[in-house]
Order: structure tokens, then sequence, then C-alpha cells
């Protein structure tokens, strides 16, 4: 085991370089001058222009400066914004819990309410309950994401009222934060109706990034319990003569794990691809908000270093879930 | 003396894509305590099907028809799936064919084994470790107690059987339903694995149906046999019967297919049995 | 189903049927004719995609007749109808059945004419990534080596970065636009192929067809091509469904935030951009254009869906 997860660190190593190397060359991939981009400065003398050159470490040879960069954010160090000139790496902290506690959020929901459908599916295959989940997925995961979302803006905004449709907490409850996940940190202020609040506040985002997550995990956790439930094994299982329950519940399941675990992992690239665009339309301070900004306005270094974290994040999860796969897998975890 | 699996007129049917497919047709079948009864036939001839119909394994897109089918006494037809399952692994128990993949990959061989003394006997955890070790000794397993620990993927397919064999008797059924135990392993294992079966079953006097298509392992194991072609059945005689004066053409066909009963250059072939026939 | 090469000629009487036809002109390879009766036999079978093939065939259809089945231009504005609901609301006008937007615009025709792009970006995407893709995948597989490796860790690199951030960066770089957020979005979708593609040729590389054609001499660019690529091409054909798919999705939130097709551009997703101001107001503004897409994606899944069953149905997973 403990092989294997040496193994995994090890072959992440060339892909985390792959990932410096594309977010170094960002800056350097823009069309025009770096100098202009990363000063702003577009018209300058020429002795301006070596000032700034020199500055950026621009006139430096290109592997040098690449190893520069990789040292630097290897101390977190990822520049000063080009619009706000606060640090880089500082903003993404403050703005990260903001995105995870919504990504795990989405995720629970994803992932619970997924697997008890595609189960729900199997166990009923071809009756009129797995045609309806199944074309709910398959309705999931064709929709823009969102327009689903702007969908329920509609519905809960213009119609229901029953939650809110930007922000994380009411504006009127105001406490400092501690964890930066509004969560924990509403019941650590103690304040009346602030925990309320930002359970609302997460309601409606949430659902929206979960429905690819929940539409994927579902087809997939009923395609992974059909060919489980053909195995020889299940057959062993109800030949000893247990309970229909048990079987399904222990002796295909633990094996369709298998499969399941995989795709929860490749869906968490797909969560953070979606948190961009739910964070857009509910106003919801998180990374992706400030990535689009960000883009928008042109304010490049927080690009660069907002792609490197958020790499970086995809990477960590997957090794993640590599080593659940392994624990979970007993023909992997004993060699 | 009432016999111990009473099967009469049983069919099974499959709803498939191209309409409704007979595996089995009008079989008759029993079996007594302390006898080995060998159903051999092509694959197709409808063997396994007709035990997995008594063991309440066929899929829902089986349909089992039968004038009577009872075991020790109880009408397995009639029953209720609850109290099947108080019977299946527990009085009545099957082995496959393919060893390695009919045992759970993701669980070890002791919790698989502990299994059914749990359920069907009620045993204690520290019970049912006991009687699991005891279990593997007496299937032939080296190093008992370390193997409780083991996963399928780390033992052999002859290994494997073994564990199936032990999980089968756990409960001291009194028929044991073995279907194409050996098919799967190597020569030398296929003996050992005959000779296990053999002695429990002379040890527990529990009856044994060994399904299979292999006309040798009928000569060595079996009392009676019950030859199938196409799921119907074509002779049912005691096997010294059989191997002497066979009654039936397709019974005859089959002996002389065998190369060790080859006469002329050419060795007949079922084809040859099918024109006859037409 | 026993297909026989049958000699007899075709009789005129003789009704078209799976076990029984004559038909087969001699032209066709009876194999490959036989091959794709068979397909289609599981295909119709499936309700969901032959409903999925319909209505694609309909888009297409609007698509390319778009400017005879659209009532008006989608560029002209109706400075007199700004924002009229759809005909059967209030306020409502038949002469705009969809209602109209912000500046005025028919929503129908730019709905229709807007089906043009989000195919052709389909389209585009999945011929380029397909292409790139599959060359890709079929050297590394082949030759393996450190050819392999550097392909593969490219493609790595690539898929560590959620997509749809991927292709912004992308179009950041190249500029907002149609073309680049095709190019983007391309580049992302590529290393699906190209894995597909790898991982097909490794195994097919052992085989002994493989073998015996490099006995007989064949070079390198041969096999790849005629020997081991048509055999990995059901996996190719469904990702390649699913890739048209995740295609319009990522160009239409490129739409969306504004990195896409530009205004006036009517493409759906840039049509929804500024939409969220008139939530409230008119919201049909909002609902139409996702719907166009939500109707277009799911047809496209259905008849991915029933693909990847026919192709092969010991794997049926819908």
């Amino acid at each position: 085991m403990l092989r294997f997860i040496l193994n995994r660190l090890v072959l992440v190593i060339p892909t985390f370089i792959g990932i410096s190397i594309l977010s170094f060359g960002f800056i350097r991939l823009l069309p025009g001058d770096p100098v202009d981009v990363l000063s702003g400065e577009h018209t300058m003398t020429p002795e301006r222009h070596a000032e700034l050159l020199h500055q950026f470490g621009l006139d430096r040879p290109i592997w040098q400066q690449y190893l520069d960069y990789l040292g630097r954010a290897l101390h977190g160090d990822l520049g000063v914004s080009l619009s706000n000139h606060h640090s880089v790496m500082e903003q993404f902290l403050q703005l990260f819990p903001a995105t995870i506690e919504l990504s795990v959020c989405a995720m629970i929901i994803a992932i619970v309410l997924g697997v008890v459908f595609g189960m729900l599916a199997a166990s009923r295959r071809d009756t009129w309950v797995d045609q309806i989940t199944m074309g709910g997925a398959l309705v999931g995961y064709s929709m823009p994401i969102f327009w689903w979302g702007l969908l329920l803006i509609i519905v809960f905004a213009a119609g229901l009222h029953w939650f809110p449709v930007q922000g994380r907490m009411d504006l009127a409850i105001f406490f400092k934060p501690t964890t930066g996940f509004m969560l924990i940190d509403s019941l650590l202020s103690g304040q009346k109706g602030a925990f309320l609040s930002a359970v609302q506040h997460l309601v409606l985002p949430s659902i929206v990034l979960a429905t690819i997550p929940l539409a994927v995990i579902a087809r997939q956790t009923r395609s992974a319990m059909l060919e489980v439930l053909n195995e020889d094994y299940v057959r062993t299982a109800r030949a000893k003569g247990l309970r229909e329950g048990r079987v399904t519940a222990i002796h295909a399941f633990r094996n369709a794990l298998i499969p399941i675990v995989t795709t929860i992992g490749l869906q968490v690239g797909t969560l953070l691809a979606g948190a961009v665009l739910t964070e857009t339309i509910f106003s919801w301070p998180g990374i992706g908000k400030w990535m689009i900004e960000a883009i928008g306005h042109r304010d490049y270094t927080v690009v660069q270093g907002g792609l490197l974290m958020i790499a970086i994040m995809v990477m960590v999860v997957n090794l993640v879930v590599d080593l659940l796969y392994a624990l979970i897998n007993p023909r992997i975890r004993i060699q | 003396m009432v016999a111990l699996l009473e099967i009469r007129n049983l069919t099974v049917s499959f709803d498939t894509s191209v309409g409704l497919f007979h595996a089995v047709e009008g079989i008759d079948l029993s079996v007594d305590a302390r006898e080995v009864l060998a159903i051999v036939g092509e694959s197709g001839s409808g063997k396994s099907v007709e035990m997995l119909a008594v063991m309440g394994l066929l899929p829902s897109t089986a349909t089992v028809i039968a004038d009577a089918m009872t075991f020790d006494g109880k009408d397995l037809l009639g029953m209720s799936r609850a109290q099947k399952r108080q019977i299946v692994g527990k009085d009545v128990a099957m082995i496959f064919q393919e060893p390695m993949a009919s045992l759970n990959p993701c669980f070890t061989i002791g919790f698989q084994l502990e299994e059914v003394l749990r359920f069907h006997l009620g045993m204690q955890k520290a019970q049912r470790r006991e009687r699991a070790i005891e279990l593997l000794t007496q299937v032939g397993i080296t190093r008992p107690a370390e193997r409780l620990r083991s996963f399928p993927h780390q033992m052999s397919g002859g290994e494997c059987q073994r564990v199936m064999i032990a999980i089968a008797i756990a409960c001291n059924p009194k028929l044991l339903i073995a279907d194409e135990p050996t098919t799967a392993l190597d020569v030398t294992i296929q003996k050992q694995i005959l000779d296990l079966l053999m002695a429990l079953q002379a040890r527990t006097g529990m009856g044994l149906i060994m399904i299979t298509h292999n006309i040798g392992v009928v000569a060595e194991t079996a009392d009676r046999v019950i030859v199938q072609y196409r799921g119907h059945k074509m002779e049912e005689s005691d096997v010294l019967t059989l191997f002497t004066a066979p009654k039936a053409a397709y019974t005859r066909a089959l002996l002389s297919a065998l190369p060790d009963n080859a006469t002329g250059d050419r060795l007949p072939t079922i084809g040859d049995f099918q024109e006859a026939q037409s | 189903m026993a297909e026989t090469v049958s000699s007899e000629p075709p009789t005129e009487t003789a009704t078209p049927d799976v076990a029984t036809s004559t038909e087969i002109a001699p032209i066709v390879s009876t194999r490959r004719f036989a091959a794709f009766r068979e397909f289609w036999g599981y295909f119709s079978k499936n309700r969901g995609a032959l409903i999925g093939l319909i209505v694609f065939a309909l888009l297409v259809f609007v698509a390319i007749f778009a400017p005879f089945v659209a009532p008006h231009d989608p560029d002209d504005q109706f400075r007199d109808f700004l924002l009229v609901p759809p005909a059967w609301q209030d306020g409502g006008n038949w002469q705009f059945i969809l209602g109209t937007d912000p500046l005025g615009r028919d929503m129908l025709s730019r709905l229709i004419f807007g089906s043009r792009f989000s195919l052709l970006i389909g389209l585009i995407v999945v011929t380029g990534a397909l292409s790139s893709g599959v060359i890709l995948g079929l050297v590394a597989g082949y030759f393996r080596g450190w050819v392999d490796v550097v392909i593969m860790r490219v493609m790595d690199v690539i898929l560590a970065f959620p997509s749809l951030l991927l292709a912004l960066v992308l179009v950041a770089i190249l500029g907002p636009g149609l073309v680049n957020a095709m190019i983007a979005i391309a580049i992302v979708l590529q290393p699906h192929f190209a894995r597909l593609t790898r991982a097909s040729v490794m195994s097919e590389k052992t085989r002994e067809y493989v073998v015996s054609a490099r006995l007989a001499g064949a070079g390198p660019i041969r096999i790849m091509l005629m020997t081991i690529l048509p055999n990995c091409l059901a996996p190719l054909i469904v990702q390649a469904t699913l890739s048209f798919s995740n295609a319009i999705l990522e160009a239409a939130a490129l739409g969306f935030l504004g990195m896409g097709a530009q205004p006036p551009t009517p493409e759906w997703g840039t049509m929804l951009a500024d939409a969220r101001q008139y939530i409230l107001r008119a919201s049909w503004v909002v609902t139409l254009p996702g719907l166009c897409i939500l109707i277009t994606v799911l047809a496209i899944n259905l008849m991915g869906d029933g693909l990847r069953d026919a192709l092969d149905p010991k794997l049926k997973r819908s």
C-alpha cells in the first residue's frame, strides 16, 4: 500500500511540472508585449521599458525566468494582482473557502442522491422507476447549468421566495469570519438567524452545481450495479440463502463502489468548472467568480495564479480519490 | 423411502427477444440421501438450469413449471421466498464452475465463510471462527487460521474451489449440487477436488448431484446417471448399465465419441448423431 | 442473424428482411452491409435513440434552411416592439411568436439561426478534436517509448485543468470570439480521443492480425490507419457524440461569459449573456435560448446512448 502511495506521488510530479509550465507560459503567450501586460502602462519611453523589463525579470533567459517563477510559487508567492495590487495568494486564500464550502455541499448532494437513485434504478430495472430516474439523469447532464441556475432564480426570486438568490449571507447580519466557512462561522458567531441564513444561501447554488455530477453518478451507479449483479459471486451470495437486501447492499455494492469512486473522482474537475458558472450567477464570492472577473479585467497575474492553484487542487483531489480507490479494491491494496 | 429431491415434469422457459425458449422440458429427476447422481450432457442440454431452478437462482425472465418439485418432503414451488431462504445454503447447497469468480473479491474468505454460519446457524463470533478453521481443515486448506484473512485473488483456483466447498458444507446440508466443479481446474487438481467431494459425501451421507460434461467424472463418481440433450432426458440408469448397455441412441453416440472408444479412423461426432436422427 | 452470401438474383417482390435479404449490391462488401443492418436493428429498437435522431434531423433541417424557415431576419430590430412577450401571453403578438428581445429582435428567428451556430460548433470542434486526438493517440500507442511518454504527459496536463477554465484561459490568450472559442474547446476535448485511441491501439497491437500485417511488410502508417484504426471505431464514435454535446455546452458557456461568440451573433449562449437583468421582466428571453440548448444536447445524448448500446449490445449501459 505504501508503495502504491509513493508510486502515485511520483507520477504527480511530471504533471505538476507541466501545469507550472503552462501557467508560467500563459502570460508570455498573450498577444502583445509582456511588459505592457504586466505593468499596465501602454506607452512608455524606451528607458522606462528597459527598466520595467529588468524589474519583471523579463531580460533573463527563459529557463531562468521559469525557475524563478517556480521557486516563488513553491514559496507561496504568486505575484500581485494587476488591478488592486494585493497579493494573489492572499486573495486566493480568502476566497477559496467559499468555493470549497459550495463544492463540498454540492458533492455531498451529488454523491448521496446519485448513488441512491442509481441503486434504485438498478434494482427496479426497466420499470417506470428506472425510466424516470435515468431520464431525469439524462436531462440533468444535458442542461447548460448557467441556464438551470437562471431558471431556479426565476422560480425563487420571482415566485416562491423560499431561498435567496445571491451571496452567502443575509446582508443585515454581520460577523467577522474565522474559518471562512460560512456554515461554521455562523454557528460560532452565535448570532440569531445566522446559521439559517447561511444554509438558505447555500441551497440553490449547491443544487445547481450538484446537478451534473449527480446525473453522471446516478447513471454510473446504475450501470455498475447492473454489471455486478450479473457476476458469479452475487449468485453465490444468493445461493447461500442470504436476504436480497444484504446481497445488494453488501456483496454487490461493495464491488460496484470501485467504478463509482472512479467516476466521483472524475467529476471533481467538472465541479470546479461548474463552480465558475454557478458563482457568477449567484454572485457567490469564490474563486470561480474571481477568475472570471480577472479575465474580464485583464488581470493576468490573478489568472495565472488562480489557474495554477486550481489545477493543484484538482491534482490533490485526484490523488485522494486514487488512494481511496486503492483502499476499497483489495486487489490493488494487497500485492 | 421418500426421495430427498423429487422433480416431476419440470419445464423451464426463458423470455427472450426471439420468443419463449425452453431450456428444460419435461424432466423427471430424483435423488436420495447417500446417493450420487450425475447429470451429463453437452452445453445447452439444460443440466445447470434445472438445478438453478431448484435453488431459486434463475433470473426473472425464467418461468419454472413442474408437476412436483419437493425437497425433503417440502414443496419448493409453493414456498415463499423467505421460506426458501431458510433451506437454500443450509440444507441444500450448490458450488459452481468458476471458483475464483464465485468468491467476492472485496471480502476475505473468512468473512464469506462465516456469513453462512452467522445467518443460518446463528453462531457467535468466536464460535464462527473456530468452525471456519475446522471447515477449512476438512477441505484440505493448509494454515487455515492465516487463510481466513486472505482474499480470493491471493488463492489458486483449486484452493478457491475448496473454500466454496467449505461454504457449501458449513451447515451440514442434506444435498450438495456441484455444477461442473472441476471443469475450470488443472487436471491434477481436478482429481483432488473430486476425491474431496466423494470423501465428504461418504462421511456425511448427503446426497450429491454432479453436473458434468465429462464422462470420466461420471465413471469415477456416480451411482446413477441421467443423460440430457437439448433440455430433454435421453436416458436414466445406474452407472454400470450406462457404460455396458446404453439404451438411448444419444448415449451410444456420446460414448462412441470418446477417443478411448475409437474403433476406426474417424471419430464419430454429435453431428453424426443428429443426422442419424433426422 | 445469419448472413449468407447469396448468389441468387434479387427478387422484385422480396421485402427487405434482415434474415433473408438477397438485395445485396455486388459493389458493397457483404460483411459491412450486414454489420450496418445489425447495428440498425439494435439502434432502432431504442425509442429514445430514435426520438433523438428525429429531433436532431429536424434541427439540421432548420439550421440548413434557416433563411426560409425563420419569419424574420435575426438582426432586424423592431424599435416599436421591444421586449414583446410570446404570442400566447398578455401583450403578445403573432408577428413575433416567441416574443422579442430587449433590442426588438424576433426571438424565434434568432433561435432558428442560432441552431446553425450550435451545430456548426459541434461539428467543427469534434472534427478537430477527433483528428488531432486520434493521430496523437495512434502515434503514442504504436511507437511507445519517449514519444508516448511526452504525448501522454501533455494530455495529462490538459486534463488536469477543469475544461471550462482552460478554455477560458485559452480564449483569453487568443482573444474572445467564436473561432477562438472553437479552437480552445477542441484543444480541451482532444485528450479524450487521444487516450481512447492509444488504449485501443495498445491492445490491438499485439493481436495476430497486426503481427501478420507487419510480417507481410506493411509499414507503420499503413498498419495504423488501415489495420488498427477500423477496429477502434466503436468507442471513438461514442466519444464523438459525447464530445459533440460537450462542445455545444462549452461554447454556450463561453458565450454566456462573453468570451465566445460575440453579440449580435445569435448564438444561444451569447443570447443568455445579458439575460440576467431580464429575469423578472421578460423571462422568455432567459428560458427560450436555454431550452434550445437543452433540447439539442438531449437529442444528441439520446443518440449517443443508442449508438453505444447498438455498437456493443453486451455493454448495454442505458
